[in-house]
């Protein structure tokens, strides 16, 4: 036997291949996420935005992410506004529920700007935030648009100097020759303000439309790609940026590609990577140049050519590309289905989900009234075992690496009630529809989940729908 | 008449022969069990014979139809213009690559030769696909359908002008006045001198992003009339422009240089996109 040969006890052997048993420790605490996909029962726990069905165009939410800790919370909006939930501090009295999200800052990051030059409208939207790494007491994001990028600084202020000589209270001037006698200014308790505040504005770098934005791990850098460019800033300096990726052909008429995505390495400095509208992924060490137009490595999946139609280029467009914790993997979205790749291998990702596989024969009707073109985003749990993404109907999806399982939820109002557990929902591909499952033809195409993020260290989820964000977490006993 | 204009006459005329089709863009259903599996047509079997091939092509279902739908709908998608922000880059570079892909593909198949010939009684087969042939066949249809197809469009600015709408008006008699010079157009065209190369106008698309770069400032000012923000915006839909598309390019037949103000031709766009989106989804 092959125990006996490489000298292993059967009685390992044995344990190594029993099926785990229940209450072992990964049971205990969830939050190890290994637990699985469908182990985490996932409850509503808030949500926050408008009630009512008439959507503003300004609230429609763009981006959604959490920071470093998970402490705070932010969305972008198609209104060029930011705003930051914080999390609660956990009451000892509640321990069944982790702290609840509220506002902690608002304020308008980008306003619409006209480019003269082209007579062109540049709109206000969010595209983008990316959080930096806690350092002092204030915290820092970037917010980006299409053609801006901004470093705010959000700090709190809870205390006020008081007992000046020369001012009143109300802020008044005092007259100087009233002064009788000298006291020393205080600092004294006030109601929390929390300002925030653009340090760095980095513009006119970009001719086409920023798409991503990703910080170095050195924390002293970071990229902003657009269509066809990726530049890299050093956020202490505004007005110089190096171009690192150019994929502008010489000739306008030969343009067939664009870039999609964009993402520093999360342990390697120098390492990015970028995604393209052919479905191609590159990867790219800037010690190997100054520009790098060529790519250290070249991660595509060959077709297959029983599936190939008119629409095959168009949904293989990678809509986003995300390192795992780890950066051993990263993954893609496309326009059916998510795909793990490890980064030593390029000929073919290691891992592919199908997200919403019925809608392969409805690609016709979402060409015409272009659905086809949605970008869904894809994000990473904590520990790198699940993988989360959005569809439609306001649905989303969950896949459990590890088990290889997966679940449909939906974000909607019905389930209200914080700690109702979420149903799971079921598509109907074709043929019989069976007692609560949904068919293809039902979907509302109109009510699309593009941003979603985990927090990045409990199993708290935040789906943005159009213009409502939900708050999702795990059922805690 | 300058080239751009005439191509984007040509294009305009896609879209409402498109229109005149009894198979049209509204019936994605059929499409999407045509597409679902990419299959290939069923091959010609290399027919010298150009009747027996033409009855092929009627008796072929509706593969070359849907495959044609599919490129107008593409076109239509280029020529739409967007309000005064840039539209996606990554999206017209996907419908321009989706309508190549179409193109290299009737040009394997022949299907673009197999027009030709029925339509001219030439048989140029070494000639390389260009809009000539989209052209002509689009031109015949046209010309074939060209009054019902007006007509429908008239009926339904008629009934917008009872909106007592002065844009709609403005609209509306700019609509009219190009079919009477299309049809000059079209008979005057010598298939040589058209220009209009398939490929080209794809090219242009991204062309006129070119030109609108800060680079190019001397071309930006040295043509200010109309004619230069008419094709780039019918074709390509990316240049928004205060002047807009679709009204200005009509406009140019009714009058001039015209130099309508920024909310008038908003409005009129309005109008002509909606009025483009019931015939497209009719």
């Amino acid at each position: 036997m092959l125990s006996d040969r490489v000298g292993f006890p059967h009685k390992v052997f044995g344990l190594l291949s029993k099926q785990p048993k229940q209450n072992t420790w990964f049971q205990r605490f969830p939050s190890l996420g290994a637990g699985g996909g469908n182990d985490i029962q996932w409850c509503f726990s808030q949500v926050k935005g408008a009630v009512d069905d008439d959507v503003a165009e300004a609230d429609i939410i763009s981006t959604v992410e959490f920071n470093h800790s998970g402490e705070l919370l932010a969305t972008g909006d198609k209104g060029g506004r930011v705003v930051i939930f914080q999390q609660e501090q956990e009451n000892k009295t509640q321990s069944h529920s982790r702290g609840e999200y509220n506002v902690y800052s608002t304020f308008q990051s980008h306003e619409p700007e006209f480019d003269y030059l082209k007579s062109l409208e540049i709109e206000e939207k969010i595209n983008k935030i990316r959080w930096l790494p806690q350092k002092n007491a204030a915290q820092f994001l970037l917010s980006t648009n299409d053609k801006t990028i901004k470093l705010w600084k959000i700090s709190e202020r809870d205390k006020r100097p008081e007992g000046y000589n020369l001012k009143e209270e109300d802020g008044r001037y005092r007259d100087p020759t009233t002064v009788t006698t000298l006291r020393v200014p205080v600092f004294r308790p006030m109601d929390l303000m929390v300002e925030a505040s653009p340090r760095r504005i980095f513009a006119n770098a970009h001719t086409y439309h920023i798409n991503s934005i990703s910080i170095n791990s050195d924390y002293e850098t970071y990229l902003s790609a657009d269509d066809l460019r990726i530049n890299l800033w050093h956020l202490e300096i505004t007005d110089r940026s190096f171009n690192i990726v150019d994929i502008k052909p010489a000739n306008m008429e030969e343009l067939t590609e664009v870039i999609t995505a964009a993402e520093f390495h999360p342990n390697s400095c120098s390492t990015f990577v970028y995604s393209s509208s052919k479905g191609t992924i590159r990867l790219c060490d800037m010690r190997a140049s100054a520009l790098c137009d060529r790519h250290s490595k070249l991660f595509e999946e060959p077709e297959d050519p029983s599936n190939r139609s008119f629409f095959s280029e168009i949904i293989s467009s990678i809509s986003d590309v995300k390192f795992s914790h780890s950066g051993r993997y990263m993954m893609t979205r496309d326009y059916l289905s998510v795909k793990i790749w490890d980064l030593n291998m390029e000929n073919r990702p290691v891992e592919t989900y199908q997200v919403h596989e019925y809608l392969r024969s409805k690609l016709c009707s979402l060409y015409e009234n272009d659905c086809i073109f949605d970008k869904f985003e894809c994000c990473w749990n904590g520990s790198d075992s699940i993988v989360m993404t959005g569809s439609y109907n306001n649905f989303f999806r969950m896949f459990d690496r590890n088990t290889k399982r997966d679940i449909t939820l939906e974000a909607s109002r019905e389930n209200n009630k914080p700690r109702t557990v979420l149903k799971p929902r079921k598509v109907c591909a074709s043929g019989k529809r069976k007692k609560d499952e949904i068919s293809v033809d039902s979907l509302d195409f109109n009510k699309k989940i593009l941003h979603t993020a985990w927090h990045p260290k409990e199993n708290i989820i935040a789906v943005a729908t159009t213009n409502n964000l939900y708050i999702f977490q795990d059922k805690m006993n | 008449m300058s080239r751009k204009v005439e191509l984007s006459l040509l294009l305009y005329g896609l879209l409402l022969s498109s229109m005149g089709e009894e198979e049209g863009l509204h019936q994605t259903q059929f499409l999407d069990t045509m597409f679902v599996r990419g299959l290939k047509r069923k091959c010609f079997d290399g027919e010298e014979d150009i009747e027996g091939t033409l009855a092929g092509i009627k008796a072929i279902p509706s593969y070359n139809l849907q495959r044609q739908s599919l490129l107008d709908m593409s076109l239509v998608k280029l020529q739409l213009c967007h309000m005064l922000v840039e539209p996606n880059l990554c999206r017209s570079v996907l419908i321009a690559n989706t309508v190549r892909q179409i193109q290299e593909e009737m040009t394997q198949d022949g299907t673009w030769q197999m027009i030709n010939t029925q339509s001219t009684g030439q048989a140029s087969l070494d000639r390389l696909v260009s809009t000539d042939i989209l052209c002509r066949s689009s031109r015949d249809q046209a010309e074939g359908k060209h009054v019902p197809a007006y007509g429908t469009f008239n009926k339904d600015f008629e009934s917008d002008q009872a909106q007592d709408s002065s844009e709609t008006m403005s609209t509306a008699s700019s609509v009219q006045a190009p079919r009477n010079l299309q049809s000059n157009v079209w008979e005057m065209e010598n298939p040589q001198e058209n220009k209009g190369n398939f490929q080209k106008s794809l090219d242009q698309i991204f062309e006129t992003l070119e030109n609108k770069s800060p680079n190019s400032v001397e071309d930006l000012f040295s043509e200010v009339d109309n004619s230069y923000y008419d094709l780039d915006t019918m074709l390509t839909g990316m240049m928004s422009n205060t002047k807009m598309g679709h009204c200005d390019n009509l406009e140019t037949f009714s009058t001039p240089t015209n130099t309508a103000s920024n909310s008038n031709c908003k409005s009129d766009l309005n109008d002509l996109d909606h009025i483009v989106e019931i015939l497209v989804e009719s």
